[in-house]
């Protein structure tokens, strides 16, 4: 089973704008490879007779018709909000790009 | 050194991808309820599925995925029997969720394509790819910085009105062998693709206001090459006019870096309105970098063959041979029928001709008087204060006689300026041609004496000359004399036969 390697943790917090050390690298590499093998015992009983699936239950088609329903009030969509401003959500500067 | 187009193409094929992303015009949300109105008020249209809340659960709406499969049954696509909707993952605070619902390997529409036609007649296939369901991204401002730009904000403020919002982005295949027309085939793509939209009815696609956006994929290769060049995105070009010109530069752009010895880095670019080139954006993120993976909360969509058949059945006259049709039955060229296509005129233009008008009439007012008029108001024609019922019955008081043509433009202007119908327009402002053989003579009259000099000239048989004398009749009836009718009597008084 191929883990995780250092390199793909580097990738993954770049997408992710984490910074991490290289003690951390090393550190979450190692976790993340016990938890991907972990994990991945799932393939050891699977079966060409199991395809493999994204939804447990056999249904297709599960469709609403297009109707409006009542939507949050903005005070209440805002109300988990950390920080708020001009009745929108404020979010820290946003890095890397243009 | 700056490589000119013509020089570009000289040494290099261009290959195109578009991606074109169309709002559905649905009352409701792709996943949710909540409406698409979109209010001012920011955040007044959200619900905890479309911000992301734990333990929301979407459900798709019925009437996105009709439209997608209609949007793909006109592209002449195959209707995928079973499909998915996956999540593309990204942190980026326009998606709450941290990812945006989307279709990944399972697109509901792939393999069709839109035969676009060229302003000079010639029809271009244009191969699609796939057309795809997912859901628009709430909208950022950037506070703090100069412009309003990402760039030397400090923070950004997030409304989610518009997250959620069903989009159908459909895809072209490499479009190859356009060489020097490729901007002008870009174009007419995109203008067919919206026309097709229309027509379907399942949304108003209009460009400016972001119903529509495109994407231009654009790389060069030497002829004969067997592998593309590495291609530039340029995002969100938003008109007809911007495709065309974004696709010209980038042309250009790409051969004089080529030809500098330089490589072509695969990047998102900006397309500037004003300049009407590209500047660089951020190097573009590899597609696995998404982890695109099924979205466990939504079960498959497969549409029944019964259903899609049923839809096809439905399908209205694809634009292309309904303008095709339009054009013989009005007997005009190509080329009229493309600024009657470019004036957004062709269904005023056909309601006016419903309404009794004939089609040179109606296409007439539409192109002149009320194109103008939008024009200088910066509206869709469409949308003029004006109906195609009364463009006809303007039409047919000038065929009766009642109005000439410099009277009905004042009519429609009355009406354009909110005055009434056309008659209540007539009447307030006296605009009927005077008909009052009386007051004619009497105008006639006036004219000879007025200017005996070119009243000799007619009667020595100068008939041409009698023109300066219908010019002062109209003067002196202030327009609203019969030009016809106030001819034929000065003839007949100076004693010539017309
Ligand atoms: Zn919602």
């Amino acid at each position: 089973m191929p883990g995780i390697t250092r390199e793909e943790v580097a990738h993954l917090a770049k997408l992710a704008r984490l910074e991490l050390s290289d003690g951390e690298l090393d550190h979450f590499a190692g976790q993340l490879d016990a938890i991907i093998g972990a994990v991945a015992a799932v393939s050891d009983v699977s079966d060409a007779d199991v395809p493999p699936t994204s939804h447990p239950l056999p249904l297709t088609n599960v469709m609403r018709p297009d109707e409006v329903r009542p939507s949050l009030t903005p005070e209440q969509a805002l109300s988990g909000a950390p920080a708020q401003e001009q009745q929108r959500f404020k979010v820290p500067q946003i890095l890397g790009e243009e | 050194m700056t490589v000119t187009y013509e020089d570009a193409l000289a040494s290099y094929e261009p290959v195109m991808g578009l991606e074109v992303h169309v709002e559905l015009g649905t009352k409701t949300k792709m996943f949710c309820g909540c409406s698409t109105e979109l209010k001012q008020d920011p955040n007044s249209q959200t619900c905890p599925t479309c911000l992301g809340l734990p333990g929301a659960l979407p459900v798709v709406n019925a009437i996105g995925v009709e439209s997608a499969i209609k949007i793909g049954l006109a592209l002449n696509c195959d209707i995928a029997e079973w499909c998915r909707f996956a999540r593309k993952n990204y942190f980026y605070p326009d998606m709450p969720k941290n990812f945006q619902t989307s279709q990944y390997d399972e697109p509901i529409a792939f393999n069709g394509y839109l035969d676009v036609q060229l302003e000079d007649g010639e029809v271009f296939r244009v191969e699609i790819e796939r057309a795809h369901m997912e859901e628009d991204t709430g909208k950022s401002l950037h506070v703090g910085g100069a412009t309003g730009r990402i760039h030397g904000a400090s923070h950004s403020l997030l409304d989610y009105n518009r997250a959620g919002i069903p989009l159908i982005e459909i895809v072209t295949k490499p479009i190859t062998g356009a060489g020097e027309r490729a901007p002008e085939v870009a174009k007419a793509y995109v203008a067919e693709l919206r026309e097709l939209i229309k027509a379907l009815d399942v949304s108003e696609a209009r460009m400016e206001q972001g119903q529509m956006r495109c994407d231009v994929n654009l790389s060069l290769m030497k002829p004969g090459a067997e592998k593309f060049g590495t291609r530039s995105e340029t995002k969100n070009v938003n008109s007809l006019r911007s495709v065309e010109r974004a696709v010209r530069s980038e042309i250009s752009r790409h051969a004089e870096v080529l030809n500098g010895g330089g490589t072509i880095i695969q990047e998102t670019r900006h397309f500037h309105e004003d300049t009407g080139s590209t500047t660089s954006g951020r190097v573009k993120e590899e597609a696995e970098d998404y982890r695109y993976f099924p979205e466990p909360d939504l079960v498959p969509v497969a549409p029944s063959r019964e259903w899609v058949e049923q839809l096809r059945a439905g399908l209205p006259e694809l634009p292309r041979l309904r303008r095709n049709r339009l054009r013989e039955e009005w007997g005009i060229t190509q080329h009229d029928m493309q600024s009657v296509l470019n004036a957004g005129a062709i269904g005023p233009i056909v309601a006016t001709i419903d309404a009794g008008a004939d089609a040179a009439a109606a296409r007439k007012w539409w192109m002149g008087e009320l194109a103008r008029h939008a024009n200088e108001t910066g509206v869709e024609l469409g949308e003029l204060p004006v109906t195609p019922e009364q463009v006809a019955r303007v039409a047919a008081l000038v065929q009766e006689g009642s109005l000439n043509d410099k009277l009905a433009r004042q009519v429609l202007e009355g009406v354009l300026k909110g005055e009434g119908t056309p008659d209540e327009v007539v009447e307030a402002r006296g605009l009927k041609i005077v008909k009052d053989e009386g007051a004619l003579g009497a105008a006639v009259e006036e004219a000879i004496a007025g200017n005996p000099d070119i009243a000799k000239k007619v009667r020595d048989g100068k008939i041409q000359a009698a023109g300066a004398l219908v010019g002062a009749v109209m003067k002196a009836t202030r327009g609203q004399a019969d030009a016809g009718r106030a001819r034929e009597m000065i003839l007949e008084k100076l004693g010539v036969e017309g």
